[in-house]
């Protein structure tokens, strides 16, 4: 038991980062207001652009190239992004609406895209980031082998940028701003915030992270941009739920999908799960975010005004 | 004027679909015009290929009547993918099971298709009339919990004699093809479905315009506390709403498992579903544009394979346009303030 469970959780860890990424991405648009289900979309997007700017550079860049990479796997996200931002900020368009253009728009461009540049709807990379023990740590009984061995560098950035998130929503005036614009945007614009801007940074910072959410599925555990991202983007959006809007929730939530997934994944080959029907672990998540809906429906609500179009006039 | 209004919107959108289009055609290097040729060509160049565009115009009208049907309730379904894949689940279950004559089976099917997608179009209906749970959450895990079930149920009940991946051949007596309908457009893939589309379009039409309770969906949708306070139940008319939506999907899904096809693919997420949203808003949500949105899309999709034989162009630019489409149907409020400019400038000028 304890050696399965030591054996899949590198991969459970590994398999939730991109998801937190999203969410968290998912978490900076609605506290500002915006609903954004183009998570999945933005996932594609920078998994494309990571795909196509590291095997372009790999060969002179080496490493370095993942790097660029992943940056221009968020830049990416941030740009496209600016769609959703637009429609749905300064042309009154339903949010929702909006969201499944971004995500059609983005899974046809990319492929066309990859169509035209490598010939096929694939784009492969020859290496990702390479799973490390952390030195000393994973030496810690228990500890250790669940949390610091086979990690990658991408996880620790992604828990670094966890931290940043709810410093920057909790602990600084931009925080207390965006907060305020998801809640209640007119109280905010009469405190002198200034929503319209205040929202375009909650979506540019979603696009941002959903980018390199789909960049860091490329460089840990996918190594190859195929037009799709599994749904990991409605997960997020369902992790995001789950955790009820906080970071913190969402890092619980992430994981708890994360591992979910993983032990689907692997039931084949471990004779203990093997017993379990495939379909019973696969739609396990989603079902469990459904029952929390239902269970948090009378206590948890997301932010109020998400998804409704600011009217400086309304009252 | 309103209609007016609705049709300019609607060819705006599609003007800078189609233009979007163009761009990208210019960025690879191909002729865009060139281009648009064989893509409408391939949709409508003979019998066979216009009989391809109307089968594929069958499924997308019923999950744009799902849409648009939701739509009109003030609540935003996308559920129409997983609706669709377990009326298509349920249709091919009794088809591959039961043996009867077609005039037996074809009724069968489709009600067991419209009962399956109703069902799980309630269930977010019940979320969201009891426990306010927003529909397009609940409806994005109902996909995917569809998209599960029939993944692993095609396998193990429904399997193929060589292929873990799809479901056996649907029988003769099973399919919603017919011999003539297959001679009289030349070895299509036009189906009875297109019968069952368009008697859904009219009774969708009847129902939203001339019955207390397409009256009542509609009032719930313009204001739902205003309709509260009439003395509707909100709740209800809701879980209602989607209830019949997923219906019209669970239908679609018919059309297009045991029509359009022969079997059912795994892992396949049906792209018709989220196409819906497309052609209601483009049909402006009624039942009418839906069916006219619907045989736009329907040559856009038949069209592009060709497309893709006779130039270098992917065929992927078919579902970039669509979706370009979708966002400036979204964003209708900038052709909407033109229009509006345009209709002042005249009045001034009267």
């Amino acid at each position: 038991m304890w050696d399965m469970v030591a054996r899949i959780f590198p991969y459970a860890v590994a398999y939730s980062m991109p998801l937190l990424a999203a969410s968290l991405g998912g978490l900076f648009s609605e506290r500002s207001g915006v609903v954004n289900i183009g998570l999945e979309g933005l996932m594609v997007v920078g998994n494309f652009v990571c795909a196509v700017t590291i095997s372009k550079l790999q060969p002179s860049l080496g490493q370095g190239a993942i790097w660029i990479g992943l940056a221009a796997a968020a830049l990416s996200g941030l740009a496209f992004s600016l769609l959703h931002a637009v429609a749905s900020i300064n042309l009154s368009a339903n949010q929702v609406i909006s969201g499944t253009a971004i995500n059609m728009v983005s899974t046809a461009l990319t492929v066309f895209l990859a169509r035209t540049i490598t010939g096929s709807g694939n784009v492969h990379i020859t290496l990702g980031f390479v799973p490390f023990d952390v030195p000393v740590l994973s030496g810690i009984p228990i500890l250790g082998p669940l949390l610091f061995t086979k990690t990658y560098v991408t996880t620790w950035l992604l828990l670094a940028i966890l931290l940043l998130s709810w410093f920057v929503l909790y602990k600084t005036p931009f925080g207390l701003r965006l907060r305020a614009c998801g809640e209640h945007p007119q109280t905010a614009d009469a405190a002198g915030v200034n929503v319209y801007r205040i929202r375009y940074a909650g979506v540019l910072i979603s696009g941002a992270l959903a980018g390199l959410a789909g960049g860091t599925i490329l460089v840990t555990f996918s190594g190859e941009f195929n037009g799709t991202v599994a749904g990991l983007g409605f997960l997020a959006l369902a992790a995001l739920i789950f955790g009820k809007w906080k970071p913190l929730g969402i890092l619980g939530a992430t994981f708890f999908f994360g591992f979910a997934a993983t032990l689907a994944n692997v039931s084949q080959v471990v004779p203990l799960l093997a017993r379990i029907p495939g379909i019973v672990l696969k739609a396990f998540p989603y079902v469990v975010t459904l029952l929390a809906l239902v269970a948090f429906s009378k206590t948890t609500q997301g932010p109020r005004a998400a998804g409704e179009i600011y009217d400086a006039g309304k009252r | 004027m309103k209609g007016f209004k609705d049709l300019f919107t609607a060819l705006a959108a599609v003007f800078l679909g189609l233009a979007a289009g163009a761009i990208l055609m210019l960025a690879i290097g191909s002729n865009p015009l060139e281009g648009f040729a064989y893509l409408f060509r391939g949709g409508l160049m003979n019998v066979e290929r216009i009989g391809n565009t109307l089968a594929t115009a069958t499924t997308l009208t019923l999950t744009g009547l799902a849409m648009a049907f939701a739509f009109r309730t003030g609540l935003f379904s996308i559920g129409a993918s997983g609706q669709m894949l377990v009326g298509g689940l349920a249709a091919t279950a009794l088809g591959l099971g039961l043996h009867l004559p077609k005039a037996a089976m074809l009724p069968l099917m489709l009600l067991a298709a419209t009962a399956a997608g109703a069902a799980w179009g309630f269930v977010p209906g019940y979320l969201k009339a009891r426990f306010n749970v927003h529909e397009v959450v609940s409806t994005i895990m109902l996909n995917w919990i569809a998209y599960w079930t029939v993944y692993y149920a095609v396998p193990a009940y429904f399997k193929a004699e060589y292929l873990e991946t799809e479901s056996a051949r649907i029988p003769e007596y099973a399919s919603l093809k017919v011999a003539w309908l297959t001679r009289l457009s030349q070895g299509s893939f036009l189906n009875l479905g297109i019968f069952v589309a368009l008697a859904c379009a009219v009774l969708v039409a009847i129902v939203l315009n001339r019955t207390t309770l397409g009256f009542e969906l509609k009032a719930v949708g313009f204001n739902r506390h205003a309709a509260e306070f009439a003395g509707i139940d909100v709740p209800r008319k809701m879980a209602l709403s989607l209830g019949i939506s997923g219906a019209l999907a669970g239908l679609a899904g018919a059309t297009f498992y045991v029509g359009y096809a022969v079997n059912m693919q795994i892992g396949v997420l049906p792209s018709q579903g989220m196409d819906g949203v497309a052609v209601a808003l483009l049909g402006a949500n009624s039942p009418l544009g839906v069916v006219l949105s619907a045989l736009f899309f329907g040559i856009l999709h038949s069209g592009k394979g060709f497309m893709n034989a006779m130039t270098k162009i992917p065929p992927e630019i078919g579902d970039t346009i669509i979706a370009v489409i979708i966002y400036f149907a979204a964003t209708s409020v900038l052709f909407t303030r033109v229009w509006d400019a345009i209709t002042a400038r005249k009045r001034r000028k009267a």
